[in-house]
């Protein structure tokens, strides 16, 4: 995770843009990822924000635009590719190997990827990695016998097991209850304290302001606001897109 | 073979008495010849034949579920290969040729095809195997003289019987070994959620075409090692889509997520098969038909999952 170029962004996003034959889902946006930082990607359904982590993680092609990782361009890359660089993401509906063990799932996003592991190394390797997010079952237990939340960590798992330079989060937090989710914050929480460089999209209020030490807000796919959460959260603009006209 | 603990670095006790099970049967098995060469080595050339075809097709079928109708291109390309050159090269020569040919054929289609959704490569290949098969008819009615080629060899059928069995052990090892291998691994990824598969920094479309290219080239090595059994070979038999039907339906029959399951479809199969071409050859293939419904009805993980099924219950009965 320590990276030799700390003096550079991790991420820089410059003039990207996407289209949906005619939609524009994504137009011109332009922000920095600095190293060790917590970035929250906000703003109301349907503002792109999911695109957005498409477009970095290479499932989705930017129409036109660049996107950095520590000085190279990655963008227009197969997101085999931009994983083996060091992206890793989590998905916004959970999305774990049924067929396999929960110890496999982790280990699956060990080999291919950034940091590569086989054999009882890799085997070692998942193991903390369950531990370290919180997860303490029987190596073959199957995934549908896990809930939501301990999916939603196999998932977390497998991404960090690549020991990625930016982790994407997609709504991680969604669709956990009240308890849950003061674990699932703890949880990104000590990501943070480790020193991971994060991007999170999330709706969940709380979240943003302990996590996030800067946010962008994108409304109808291009940005209108950024800086620290209490300042983004103050802004009319923001106010706006999520509340309506009226209401400013 | 999807059930490898990808984990494990050694061989455990298990797969040491497996593979000496294995070897055992083989070794049995080499010794038909020996006891009758009618009925019987005609069997065990049909039984080999398919369970070559049918593991091979698993291997790719079986972890990624992308249906491939393509065994018989690469089936009837590996007879051509040898029909064209039999009498100018050494056999053993033609083989390891067919096995070229049928390797490029499968890491082009497999590269124009791989990177689509499973319905369209269902329907090119099973288009190819059409297409070649057309061109080869038009080639031979255009330049050649005859509507085929004459195959004389002095192979007899023990040695072509021997040849197929050396194959299947071949398939069998290459198979356990991919099992094991990150390659396995990154197939069951595939197969489970693709894009998860990319994501986490998997090649989904190298892995893909490395494995159609091991199961053409099997196929292409099958059909070259048959064509002197034939004397005289022609399109419509060397291209036959029922091949590739038949190929298809035992390895679901036998289970196509496990290495040794199509071998469990391959055998009750072929015997229930040639009962049916003896007695009712002009219904084949309305029972061909009925026999895959109830196959995917009634067997959707085949004998192989039927067995693990009751292997499981047995044993929470136990425990």
């Amino acid at each position: 995770m320590a990276n030799a170029r700390a003096d550079q962004p991790a991420l820089t996003v410059q003039e990207l843009s996407k289209n949906f034959s005619g939609l524009t889902a994504v137009e011109n946006m332009s922000f920095e990822l600095a190293s060790n930082e917590v970035l929250g990607l906000i703003g109301p359904n349907g503002s792109g924000k999911t695109t957005m982590i498409n477009l970095i993680s290479g499932a989705l092609k930017p129409s036109s635009g660049h996107i950095r990782l520590y000085g190279d361009e990655i963008a227009g890359t197969a997101a085999h590719g931009i994983a083996r660089n060091g992206v890793a993401r989590t998905f916004q509906i959970v999305r774990v190997l049924p067929s396999l063990s929960v110890l496999e799932n982790v280990a699956a996003g060990g080999v291919f990827g950034h940091s590569r592991h086989w054999g009882e190394a890799l085997k070692e390797h998942a193991r903390s990695l369950l531990v370290r997010v919180g997860l303490e079952v029987a190596d073959d237990t199957t995934v549908d016998a896990l809930t939501y939340i301990d999916q939603k960590r196999v998932e977390l798992a497998r991404a960090l097991i690549s020991d990625p330079k930016v982790l994407l989060l997609d709504e991680w937090l969604a669709g956990l209850n009240p308890t849950e989710l003061k674990t699932g914050i703890e949880l990104i929480a000590s990501l943070r304290v480790e020193g991971r460089t994060i991007i999170v999209v999330e709706h969940v209020m709380d979240a943003i302001r302990s996590l996030c030490d800067r946010c962008v807000v994108m409304n109808s796919g291009i940005k209108i606001a950024e800086g620290t959460p209490k300042e983004v959260l103050a802004e009319p603009e923001v106010i706006r897109a999520y509340l309506g006209d009226s209401d400013a | 073979m999807t059930n490898t603990k990808v984990t494990s670095s050694n061989a455990t006790g298990t797969e040491k008495r497996n593979l000496a099970i294995g070897a055992i049967a083989f070794a049995a098995a080499a010794f038909l010849p020996l006891f009758d060469t009618g009925f019987w080595l005609a069997t065990g050339i049909s039984l080999a034949t398919y369970t070559v075809l049918a593991t091979s097709w698993a291997m790719f079928s079986g972890p990624t579920h992308y249906i491939s109708l393509a065994t018989a291109a690469f089936y009837g390309i590996g007879m051509y290969v040898v029909g064209g050159g039999v009498g100018h090269l050494p056999f053993p020569l033609l083989v390891l040729l067919a096995a070229a040919a049928g390797a490029i054929l499968a890491a082009i289609v497999g590269l124009a095809t791989l990177r689509l959704s499973g319905v369209y490569f269902v329907i090119f290949t099973l288009g190819l195997a059409e297409l070649i098969r057309q061109l080869m008819s038009w080639a031979q009615s255009t330049l050649g003289s005859s509507s085929g080629l004459y195959v004389l060899t002095g192979i007899t059928e023990p040695m072509i019987y021997w040849q197929l069995l050396a194959l299947a052990g071949l398939v069998f090892l290459i198979g356990w070994r991919i099992g094991r291998s990150r390659l396995g691994f990154a197939l069951r990824i595939i197969g489970n959620d693709e894009t998860v598969a990319s994501h986490i920094g998997i090649d989904t479309a190298r892995a893909k075409v490395i494995l159609f290219v091991v199961s053409g080239t099997v196929a292409a090595i099958t059909g070259a090692i048959l064509a002197p059994r034939l004397s005289y070979i022609e399109p419509t038999i060397a291209f036959s889509p029922m091949l590739s039907f038949l190929v298809v339906i035992m390895a679901l029959l036998g289970g196509a997520h496990r290495l040794w399951g199509p071998l469990l479809g391959v055998v009750p199969f072929m015997l229930l098969w040639d009962l049916i071409s003896a007695n009712f050859p002009n219904q084949t293939t309305l029972l061909l038909g009925c026999a895959f419904l109830l196959v995917v009805y009634l067997l959707p993980n085949g004998v192989a999952g039927l067995i693990e099924g009751l292997l499981r219950q047995r044993r929470s009965a136990d425990g």
